[in-house]
């Protein structure tokens, strides 16, 4: 498809004479911050499926007036613009992309069946992981420790779903590996903080992200351990901060 | 997967959104099925194997296989029997994006805005009311071109996944507003939806599933 209209779409900015010209071509566009776990998962598709997008780093403090526009509901990252239009929600973005580019790689089953464990899973990682995990890292004393013993628990049982599998996806990823796999850059400040060994109580699931980690579509999308533990913890200390008022 | 081999159980409990949602998705494809009421206050050994993750309703169960989430269970329908019309989700993958974005939308935040109006008294359901209606005016306006403009064309094989959300979400505002003795779903303030709801509710195979007024009104005001 060559076709290549230009679509403006006037939004007010700070100057108010600001015009920004989107090309409704093919070009993707990828609203992102460097340390969400979300906009990880998308980078990830992206780079399974060799997709060329230009990535625009947000300041979420002074969230841009595309950002706004495009995702005026929760006004967050990540936001896919394709064509001039948005996508929002990271697995919708990633299902997305599967079903549009569907050259290469899949990242879901083709079986009905299948494809809804798969859709289950996403969701399951989805409402856990990131608030449990949270817990851990943000919280101190009881709190901690129950969000620690939970978090280990969600674990295990991704494991037991992983069994002897390669990865989620078989010889592949799929949207649960692609879900759950950005939470890895997240384990050194969940065990520095929480004062625990991921490794010695999920050895298999420590295991299958080292695993992904060997493929580079993984690891070019993902930042280092420690930036992140860097990171939270600043975000643990204005947390605790604004606790104790 | 044949015709003949197939087995549908659905594992719901009456007063469930989600549950409703499975359901009304089978009637509208015509797709015949048997219904297990779940007591939650005593969920059966099935529930519990079948779900052993959530262990909550509504459980899909087709040829013995089961699917959990009412989202990806509706999918899950779409997907297996996809000759049954009409298909609850648009072919276009952007457009299936857009309606993923809203179904998700009216699971997880318009129900939770909504049972804080029921679970909350005095000033924090005035409060809880307040939320439920800036929700609905974003829908209104953000949804708009999702929300059907002739609502007298509304039929059973013009239905989709949206509609289905959002009928179970108000099917019982009737009954609601009367126990509450407040304004859930406002013709003023959310005019679109308020005719989308009507229209919906209109449809015999809504319809025939409500129960009386004065039933739900008993129903909802034992659990106030």
């Amino acid at each position: 498809m060559t076709n290549d209209h230009q679509h403006f779409i006037p939004f007010p900015s700070k100057t108010e004479t600001e015009l920004r010209v989107i090309k409704m071509g093919e070009e993707v566009i990828l609203l992102d911050f460097w340390s969400s776990p979300f906009g990880m998962r998308v980078r990830i598709a992206l780079a399974e499926k060799g997709i060329d997008y230009e990535e625009r780093e947000e300041n979420l403090n002074n969230k841009s007036s595309l950002l706004l526009k495009m995702n005026p509901i929760h006004k967050q990252i990540p936001v896919l613009i394709h064509k001039g239009r948005p996508i929002c929600e990271s697995m919708i973005i990633v299902q997305y992309i599967d079903e549009v580019w569907q050259n290469k790689v899949s990242l879901m089953p083709s079986d009905p069946y299948d494809k809804a464990i798969a859709r289950f899973w996403a969701d399951y990682i989805d409402k856990k992981i990131y608030s449990i995990g949270k817990l851990v890292w943000v919280s101190e004393g009881e709190v901690q420790e129950a969000a620690k013993k939970e978090l280990v628990e969600c674990f295990k049982l991704l494991e037991k779903e992983l069994g002897d599998k390669h990865f989620f996806g078989g010889q592949n990823l799929n949207i649960v590996d692609v879900a759950l796999i950005p939470f890895y850059t997240w384990f050194y400040a969940l065990e520095t903080c929480g004062n625990f060994s991921i490794v010695e109580e999920c050895p298999h699931l420590v295991g299958w992200a080292k695993r992904c980690m060997d493929k580079q579509t993984v690891s070019n999308s993902l930042p280092d351990q420690y930036k992140i533990y860097t990171h939270l913890l600043e975000l643990r200390n204005q947390h605790l901060a604004h606790l104790k008022g | 997967m044949g015709e003949e081999n197939n087995n549908v159980r659905l594992h719901g409990n009456w007063a469930s959104i989600y549950s409703k949602r499975v359901e009304y998705a089978l009637k509208i494809k015509g797709i015949p099925y048997e219904y297990v009421e779940e007591d939650l206050m005593n969920k059966s050994h099935a529930l519990v194997q079948y779900n052993p993750v959530h262990k909550k309703v509504p459980v899909f169960v087709h040829n013995g296989m089961p699917v959990a989430e009412s989202l990806v269970i509706l999918e899950y329908i779409d997907e297996a029997w996809p000759t049954h019309t009409p298909r609850l989700l648009p072919e276009d993958p952007y457009e299936r994006a857009v309606v993923r974005f809203w179904a998700n939308y009216l699971t997880h935040q318009v129900p939770e805005s909504a049972k804080k109006v029921f679970f909350c008294k005095g000033e924090e359901q005035d409060e809880a009311i307040n939320d439920l209606h800036e929700k609905l005016a974003l829908v209104e306006h953000e949804m708009v071109d999702f929300i059907p403009k002739d609502t007298s064309k509304i039929k059973v094989d013009t239905l989709g996944i949206l509609d289905i959300q959002l009928i179970t979400l108000f099917v019982a505002h009737k009954a609601q507003e009367e126990v509450l003795g407040k304004k859930i779903l406002d013709p003023e303030k959310h005019p679109l939806i308020y005719s989308w709801v009507i229209a919906l509710q209109n449809l015999p195979v809504i319809k025939e599933t409500i129960p009386p007024h004065d039933i739900l009104v008993a129903a909802l005001k034992q659990w106030s």
